[in-house]
């Protein structure tokens, strides 16, 4: 799957981070990373996770 | 998978965000029923936050606060019944009524609970055109052609929403008067010294406080022309916009059996003292075991840990943890982020930064226990302080590890 963030939306809420730490980091700079934009299936699960309990929407997930 | 267990007709009243997160996570789960998502607003669901924030403020267009604009409702599968309100529930025939004589009455299996909260009015308004509250987006919109012909505005409520409205008019160049009757804003929840230097931000920003008083009676010939307070002074403004607090959207309930106490008592599960009855998002009285207590909570991410868990539950599926509490709010240059529960009496203690400037980290706890983090400005110590939190750690503990982490960052730009 592929992770998209849209970083105009983005604001650092950080709760990708906690549902999906192998993917998401904000670091020092307060700014959100993706550590990995193409996760095999066993995280798919995760970031799921990240992109319902994102709050605004940010994330979004498609197939390739 | 649906499990054998997974009620047939699935009814869902209220039709915003912990509803339509219910029905997507039901689907999900690849739950097979049928799904009705009942609502009273005209509207399709739509995502209240930055209604107060960029939609006030005019950044957005109102058009993109409306949930699934790319996907639409197709794929899910359910039947949207808009514009319609639900009059009662008779949990014995397992039937809801709505107010439309004409509608039919909607069978359930499983009944969520979803109607969310209803703003408190102020009374003695009723006949003054030119006083607003904000939940709906036809609050705001209404609210937002009121701002474009430049009145002075009165905030009456120094809530996380009155402050918002307080820091969009700014934005949008206009005067602002908020009243308080706590001596500082959000100090009930926040605590004094936090309260103060939240005070000291919206002044930097050239909003007008009054705290410590309250509005005797707002005053105009038909409509907004001055608001009279308690100390017996008053301030001319055009429009008041009112935030003093929601009630939850219980009175179709109330003669139904299903246990109420300000908002619908619920389990951990979100399961009611009815089976097949469910509560969730901001009208539930949710029994959180992280707190060990029962808390309604009128924030955005608890309504969709509670879709999840429903739906979990519905199919017989685990349920997911418990989370503490979360909201944020976004008021000048400063995004507020805070994790946890705290109540009047609790211990604050800056962690990082002053509340001199933007960005700090406050903790707080009770009888030696971490209760909540507050971060200005600093979003990589809230991540830090939920995961504290989640632990249950000791306050002593919380405070050194917020401590140790990194200065916190430059200040990122809420929108
Ligand atoms: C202006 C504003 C700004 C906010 N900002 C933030 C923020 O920055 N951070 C944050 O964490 N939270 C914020 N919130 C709170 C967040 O939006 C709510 O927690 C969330 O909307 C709760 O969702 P809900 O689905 O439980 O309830 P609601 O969104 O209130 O939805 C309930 C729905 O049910 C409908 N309804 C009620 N009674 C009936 C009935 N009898 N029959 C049919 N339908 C009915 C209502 O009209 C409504 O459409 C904000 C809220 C507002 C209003
Ligand atoms: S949860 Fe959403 S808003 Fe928050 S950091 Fe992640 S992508 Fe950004």
């Amino acid at each position: 799957m592929r992770i998209t963030v849209d970083f105009d939306l983005c604001q650092s809420h950080g709760l990708c981070t906690e549902a999906a730490p192998e993917l998401f980091e904000i670091r020092d700079d307060g700014f959100l990373y993706v550590l990995n934009e193409t996760p095999g299936n066993e995280l798919a699960g995760k970031a799921e996770k990240a992109a319902i309990e994102c709050p605004t929407g940010a994330i979004t997930l498609s197939d390739d | 998978m649906t499990d054998a267990r997974a009620p047939e007709r699935v009814l869902i009243v209220g039709a915003s965000l912990a509803g339509l997160r219910a029905a997507e996570a039901l689907r999900k789960r690849g739950y097979a029923g049928t799904i009705t998502l009942v609502g009273d607003e005209p509207h399709k669901p739509y995502d209240r936050p930055p209604l107060s924030k960029q939609v006030l403020s005019r950044e957005w267009d109102a058009e993109k606060v409306f949930f699934r604009r790319q996907e639409g409702y197709e794929s899910l599968g359910l039947t949207l019944m808009l514009g319609q309100r639900a009059r009662s529930l008779d949990v014995g025939a397992r039937t809801v009524t709505l107010e439309d004589p004409q509608a039919p009455v909607l069978e359930y299996d499983a009944l969520l609970i979803a109607t969310g909260a209803r703003p408190r009015k102020l009374r003695g308004t009723a006949g003054l055109s030119g006083v607003f509250t904000l939940r709906t987006l036809d609050d705001a919109l209404a609210i937002g052609a009121a701002l474009a012909q430049h009145p002075r505005v009165a905030v009456i409520g120094a809530g996380f929403i009155g402050l918002e409205v307080a820091a969009s008019c700014r934005k949008l160049g206009l005067q602002v008067t908020v009243v308080e009757a706590l001596p500082a804003p959000l100090v009930a929840i926040l605590g004094d010294a936090v309260g103060a230097a939240i005070a000291r931000m919206h002044l930097d920003h050239g909003v007008t406080l009054r705290t410590g008083v309250t509005v005797s009676r707002i005053e105009g010939q038909g409509r907004v022309e001055r608001v009279v307070l308690s100390d017996g002074s008053s301030f001319e403004a055009d429009l008041a916009v009112v935030g003093i607090g929601v009630t939850p959207a219980t009175a179709w309930l109330e003669s139904s059996g299903v246990a109420l106490a300000d908002g619908v008592v619920c389990d951990h599960t979100c399961a009611t003292n009815v089976p097949g009855v469910y509560a969730l998002g901001d009208v539930a009285r949710f029994h959180n075991t992280l707190f060990d207590e029962p808390m309604r909570v009128e924030h955005w991410s608890n309504a969709v840990e509670h879709a999840q868990l429903v739906a979990a539950t519905l199919v017989g599926a685990p349920a997911p943890a418990a989370q503490p509490p979360y909201f944020w709010s976004d008021q000048h240059d400063v995004k507020l982020q805070f994790v946890g529960r705290v109540a009047a009496g609790d211990h604050a203690e800056v962690a990082q930064g002053t509340l001199e400037q933007r960005s700090y980290v406050v903790a707080y706890g009770r009888q030696g226990r971490l209760r909540g983090v507050l971060a200005s400005n600093a979003p990589k110590q809230l991540i830090r302080g939920r995961k504290l939190l989640a632990e249950r750690a000791s306050f002593d503990a919380a405070l050194s590890a917020l401590r140790e982490a990194q200065a916190v960052g430059p200040v990122v730009a809420p929108l």
